[in-house]
């Protein structure tokens, strides 16, 4: 078997972090750690895409103003989201004067940027690199699913797309958290081809991530304070831990991103999702707790599901892909 | 390493079947015939209105109604207010001609962002097409169907 693991010897860390969040994912669970929360979720801008863009461009913008840092000295940005053609990370990238590496790995792509961001600094070939996710609601909805106004119902296995964005700066000094190490996911796919489970199409990824996480850091589940998974939602959650148990492991402390993004009023169901999720639950509410030390040492990964609306409507099943890092504060 | 065949995984999906939350039924229908039900109450006194009122009468009578109907449809829409109406009834509000009204409404209104022609204009059927087509092919399949059956009768 390949390795996925890769360990950092020079420790990178995550400097600081930036999240702006719609008024919905305010008023919930993690609001009041979110750095900057909408009024209105058009942002000032005229369409909603344009929203999401300038979400991503004012968080990358003050992550690098929180840290201290100049802009002339960030190297590059690692960067994705959700709509087709990543058009929102590519347009942000547009206002900056350095490097921009595009991602995609749908809802993963914040630890997927971490990862490469790590790596990137670990091997002394940067300094200063920074990684930021973001998703709409609105162009999600249009995207995969119906017009907004239309009188639908959702099915309630389904799970409702963060407004949201997070940035976060990965560099070499300072006393900050450090990514330890990072493991790289496979594609599984179970077969599940119904787009609006996501979190079913993503749990087998997740176990297989986690597993090989433990099989190559040598470690176990409790030797982590924390296990935080991007947005499996409360299905995805209880089918991974079914299916890690039968791995022989049990992760009492595990937590899902789409879990406790929302308070669960309206119609989101299995919490919330998209690549806003983990990014903004990680970078405000678990930053803060890794900088005050209330986390030592925890996972974080990220799960997305690879479909597009044309897989879906041609009856392919959806792949799941999840990545991990090991962050210790 | 060779290369990995598919792994499909029955046990798992019947797993996610068995843990799946399920759309409670008895209470969408009732949701829906009530809310469905109570639009064909406002259709009928629509209709009573414009007879006793406008002394309108027959297939004009029917057509006027629905074209009240759709533009109430619409307006709703345009309000969001329908929205949230149909995340309550369900086909309730589908079923009427005003959720006929409101899949035409909300994707001109959501693509109008691409322009009017592009946005607007292409994209304000992509809800109702498929309704129209099977709707239009099935009438006239019937139509053909109800002909040669009054030949052979006659």
């Amino acid at each position: 078997m390949g390795k996925s693991t890769i360990f950092f010897k020079n420790k990178p860390r995550i400097i600081s972090t930036y999240t702006i969040a719609g008024p919905k994912e305010a008023q919930a669970n993690v609001g009041k750690f979110i750095h900057e929360t909408l009024i209105d979720d058009r942002f000032g801008e005229d369409t909603f895409e344009k929203a999401e863009c300038k979400m991503l461009s004012s968080c990358i913008q003050k992550a690098i103003k929180n840290s201290g840092k100049s802009l002339n000295e960030i190297d590059a940005l690692i960067s994705g989201d959700l709509l087709n053609q990543i058009i929102s990370a590519s347009f942000a990238a547009r206002d900056y004067d350095f490097s921009y590496i595009g991602v995609y790995n749908a809802c993963s792509t914040i630890v997927e940027s971490m990862s490469l961001a790590g790596a990137l600094v670990d091997g002394g070939y940067m300094k200063n690199v920074v990684v930021a996710t973001g998703s709409h609601f609105a162009t999600a909805e249009r995207q995969y699913r119906y017009p907004l106004e239309l009188g639908s119902t959702r099915p309630p296995q389904s799970q409702w797309t963060v407004t949201g964005a997070g940035a976060a700066l990965v560099s070499t000094d300072g006393i900050f958290p450090k990514i330890l190490s990072a493991t790289f996911g496979k594609v599984i796919d179970f077969g599940v081809t119904d787009a609006n489970n996501m979190g079913a199409a993503m749990a087998p990824s997740a176990c297989e991530t986690l597993v090989t996480l433990f099989n190559e850091t040598k470690t176990s589940p409790s030797d982590y304070d924390l296990i935080l998974t991007g947005d499996l939602g409360a299905l995805g959650t209880r089918l991974l831990k079914i299916l890690i148990e039968k791995r022989g492991y049990t992760i009492d402390n595990h937590v899902d991103c789409g879990e406790i993004v929302y308070n669960i009023k309206e119609e989101e169901y299995q919490g919330g999702s998209g690549a806003g999720c983990s990014a903004v639950v990680f970078n405000s509410y678990i930053y803060d707790k890794l900088l005050k030390g209330e986390i030592k040492k925890m996972i974080f990964m990220a799960t997305g599901a690879l479909l597009s609306t044309v897989s879906t409507q041609q009856g392919e099943s959806i792949p799941g892909i999840s990545h991990a890092v090991v962050i210790e504060s | 390493m060779k290369a990995k065949t598919k792994d499909y995984n029955e046990e798992y999906l019947n797993l996610v079947k068995r843990l799946a939350p399920r759309t409670n039924e008895p209470r969408s229908l009732f949701n829906a015939f009530i809310v469905g039900g109570f639009i064909c109450i406002i259709g009928q006194f629509i209709r009573y209105f414009l007879m006793y009122v406008f002394g309108i009468y027959g297939d004009e009578l029917a057509g006027a109604t629905s074209m009240v109907l759709i533009f109430i449809g619409c307006l709703l829409t345009g309000l969001g207010v329908y929205d949230k109406i149909g995340h309550y009834a369900g086909g309730g509000s589908i079923v009427p001609i005003t959720g006929f009204a409101n899949s035409v409404c909300s994707p001109a209104m959501e693509f109008k962002s691409e322009g009017y022609v592009y946005g607007l204009a292409a994209k304000m059927f992509v809800v109702a097409g498929p309704i129209i087509v099977y709707g239009i092919s099935a009438s006239v399949a019937t139509g053909v169907v109800y002909y040669f059956i009054n030949l052979l009768s006659a």
